[in-house]
């Protein structure tokens, strides 16, 4: 395992750990269910953009909280 | 059609499981290299159990602790929470998770399991496991590590499994609706009453532990102030400069952080800065009631949102530092085995003999009911496959197991006087150093001799005014810490800077804990009140928000007030209602699976849940019992509230530890209000244990029957279950990976 690999594998983790790779995830389950012609879902929302995204991932926090633990 | 072309893909896809009995054949394959890793792992443990419990020298050195703890966690995890796979939760992977058939992309996706892993550890840690272990280290350090390190394996890391996949089958739902559907109206309708009220009281003490911690200290009541506006500056910065970046501004916000903390010092020292930010008790809590509202009204993204990155960066990093430093350093422990308070129970950190308080003292990190709250939710909406749910729940436990072994080794390391005093109620010490001085070598300690020297010297240490009487847990955890960190990095001139670390990390976890307990709890109240008012369902209603807030922020910041101004001290008459209803809280979720695993129909393996239940229900109980009709006043609530009325109807003007009519006034209803709750506690999880116990019953007279879970749909993607593939599921992921036009998995 080179240096390189090393560094990614570190920057995955941490990004993956922040949740900060959330938007990609999205971005792939949209195009999953798009693209992927396995159909069956029809009517296609507006994919959002990375803003809106973001926007929408704090909203729905404040609507729907998660506890924290002790 | 699309249908047919999918179907027919699918046909050609690699197996989405690993063949059942292949994956038995590896279980039973041994080979040399394997079993002389397992032999020894277990040496190793044994070894190091040898050398805490029976070879008591003078000082046993930490690094006996780490062994002990890792090793049996290893054993536990590869053969016990096996077996249980094997017999209780029978995963399936060639079912979907509800992060795969219910996939939105946003809250149910499925995650990698090792960054999962990282998540969830995130989500169930916070002060909970640094502040128990302190407090118990009065009785010694054996027991605590003995309940800690065999209590996560039995029952901590079994609760929170069992949960997770649980509530995984049901599509993630929560404990209070899958009490509603295992147990019924009444014993759900309990489940969710003792669920809100512990709440309370859990926020309730955490504050105060932050209060104790930041009363009289302007360094620390600073830089934690400070966390305030960095937080707001996070969010801005995320919601309108740079949107998902959030580990470039967790980095900024980390360095501000520390920036924040190095000012500490520097403000500190200032005249105007001790004038400003030295706050005392009262004042302090009355802040935190106003902040914890405030907080909870705004929206997420201005500051939950950020200080929650904030605290997940500093939470992962700070744990592995403190336990690279615990390696290296490895710190002699001059503390006895078992103390004479164990037995006499008139520890002045808290009353009461080794069973059953140590048990609830040490909640978190060997078995923590609110875990049950996080496992159930948000987790099991991300888990990718069902087998993987050993490894991030069992695992994840473990791990928080790990926290609270590294909390313990650290309020150890320091010197026993100086841990009294800084741990006994003001009432106690008087808080001044000659009755500190007084009161801990009249304890009549063995090997305990403190001077007024020691207790100033540590104070300038660590750069406070004082630290007598500094109670809660915090303060002694991060002497302890300052103390092992300086030794790596720093030398003695850090050890302040390590200290106000240390408590800025505390407070950190708690402050969020606090604002996102009460948000939940504003929700689960106006569900409640909803049922009466309808317009209170609603919860985008603001006016009803607000209303259910400020019902909740009163409910905790009354418990806390309550503790600042006992007499009798605070924590060391609150923490043991903070243990009682966190295990309470796990006797529920047990008593839940326990129903549950009856309705599968695996009556042999009932006792798996069983015997955790079991003991959380005899410790919880009887904890409460003695906390209800206890004829001794320093353990019993009523008897001291007796004690105390009969005092006043005497004309006495002073009491125990109360200087005046109105102290003594305050104890008496004080120990009411603490009695109450604990008879509300005891009754609502009584409740919920017999409803439980009468549908074990139901489903042992009918056998297997009705089944709560949704129903089973194929799963289409592959991966391994633990963090390191086995050779079949290497196996497998090879023709996965070697399919064209599939996203490939990240990293490694």
């Amino acid at each position: 395992m080179g240096v390189g690999e090393i560094v990614r594998g570190v920057r995955w983790y941490v990004r993956g750990v922040m949740g900060e790779d959330a938007y990609e995830k999205y971005l792939a389950h949209v195009e999953s269910e798009h693209g992927g012609g396995d159909g069956g879902h029809g009517a296609a929302r507006p994919v959002m953009t990375e803003r809106e995204f973001w926007r929408d991932r704090t909203d729905r926090q404040d609507a729907n909280p998660s506890g924290r633990c002790c | 059609m699309p249908h047919t072309s999918a179907s027919a893909r699918e046909k050609n896809l690699p197996p989405v499981a690993v063949d059942p009995a292949i994956l038995a054949a590896e279980d039973r394959r041994w080979p040399p290299l394997k079993i002389a890793l397992w032999v020894a792992i277990a040496l190793l443990g044994g070894f190091s159990w040898v050398m805490l419990a029976v070879v008591r020298g003078e000082t046993v050195n930490a690094i006996w602790f780490v062994f002990a703890a890792v090793c049996t966690y290893f054993i536990g995890y590869r053969f016990y929470s096996k077996y249980i796979e094997k017999h209780l939760v029978k995963p399936d992977d060639s079912r979907a998770t509800p992060a795969e058939y219910k996939a939105d992309g946003k809250d149910f996706a499925a995650t990698d399991r090792r960054v999962l892993y990282g998540h969830h550890f995130a989500a169930i840690a916070g002060a909970g496991p640094l502040v128990g272990p302190v407090l118990a280290a009065q009785m010694g350090y054996l027991p605590g590590t003995i309940w800690i390190i065999v209590g996560v394996v039995l029952a901590g890391a079994v609760q929170d499994y069992l949960v997770m996949f649980f509530s995984m089958r049901r599509g993630g739902r929560s404990l209070g609706q899958m009490a509603r559907d295992e147990l019924g109206r009444v014993g759900g309708t309990a489940a969710i009453i003792a669920t809100l009220t512990i709440m309370v009281i859990i926020v309730a003490i955490l504050a105060l532990v932050v209060v104790n911690a930041l009363a009289e200290s302007p360094w620390g009541v600073f830089s934690v102030a400070m966390t305030i506006p960095i937080a707001l500056f996070m969010g801005c910065y995320l919601r309108f400069f740079r949107p998902g970046k959030v580990t470039e501004v967790s980095i900024i916000g980390f360095v501000l952080l520390l920036a924040a903390i190095v000012g500490g010092g520097a403000v500190a020292e200032t005249d105007w800065g001790v004038a400003l930010f030295t706050i005392e008790k009262v004042p302090l809590a009355i802040g935190i009631i106003v902040y914890g509202f405030i907080a909870a009204i705004l929206p997420v993204w201005l500051l939950l949102a950020p200080r929650d990155y904030l605290s997940t960066f500093m939470k992962i990093g700070t744990i592995a530092m403190l336990a690279v430093a615990i390696i290296i350093v490895r710190p002699e422990i001059f503390a006895p085995a078992v103390s004479e308070f164990a037995t006499t129970g008139t520890g002045p950190v808290v009353s009461g003999t080794i069973f059953p308080f140590l048990f609830v003292t040490i909640a978190c990190g060997a078995l923590s009911g609110f875990h049950a709250l996080i496992a159930s939710g948000t987790t099991p909406k991300l888990v990718e496959k069902e087998r993987q749910t050993r490894f991030i729940g069992y695992g994840g436990m473990l791990m928080e197991s790990f926290v609270a072994i590294m909390a313990l080794v650290a309020a150890l390391s320091i010197d026993r006087g100086i841990y009294f005093a800084m741990n006994a109620s003001a009432a106690a010490t008087g808080g001044t150093i000659e009755g500190a001085v007084a009161f801990v070598n009249g304890l009549g300690l063995s090997g305990v001799n403190l001077t007024p020297e020691m207790l100033q010297q540590t104070a300038n240490d660590v750069g406070e005014e004082s630290i007598v009487s500094r109670t809660g847990g915090a303060p002694t955890l991060a002497v302890g810490l300052a103390h092992i960190m300086q030794q790596l990095i720093g030398g003695s001139g850090m050890m302040a800077f390590w200290y106000h670390f240390a408590i800025m990390f505390e407070a950190l976890f708690i402050l969020t804990a606090v604002d996102a307990g009460t948000r939940v709890a504003r929700f689960m109240l106006q569900d409640s009140i909803g049922n009466f008012i309808p317009k209170f369902k609603n919860t985008s209603w603001r006016i009803g928000a607000w209303i259910a807030t400020a019902i909740m922020v009163a409910a905790w910041g009354a418990i806390l007030v309550m503790g600042v101004t006992d007499p009798l001290g605070g924590i060391n008459t609150l923490f043991p209602l903070f243990g009682i209803a966190n295990q309470l809280l796990a006797a529920i979720a047990l008593a839940v699976c326990m129903a549950i695993i009856a309705k599968r129909g695996y009556f042999r393996f009932l006792w798996i849940v069983a015997l955790p239940l079991g003991f959380a229900a005899v410790v919880t109980i009887s904890a409460s019992f003695l906390k209800i009709f206890s004829p001794v006043p320093a353990i019993g609530y009523f008897a001291q509230n007796a004690a105390f009325r009969q005092a006043l109807a005497d004309g006495e003007t002073s009491f125990g530890t109360a200087p005046t009519v109105e102290a003594m006034e305050a104890v008496v209803r004080n120990t009411m209000v603490q009695g109450v709750l604990s008879i509300l506690f005891v009754t609502l999880a009584i409740i919920v244990i017999v409803t439980a116990i009468m549908a074990t019953i139901r489903a042992a007279r009918r056998g297997s029957s009705e089944s709560s879970e949704d129903a089973a749909v194929p799963s289409k993607v592959f991966a391994p279950a633990s963090l390191i593939a086995s050779p079949a599921e290497k196996e497998i992921q090879k023709q996965w990976d070697a399919l064209p036009a599939r996203p490939k998995r990240g990293g490694h």
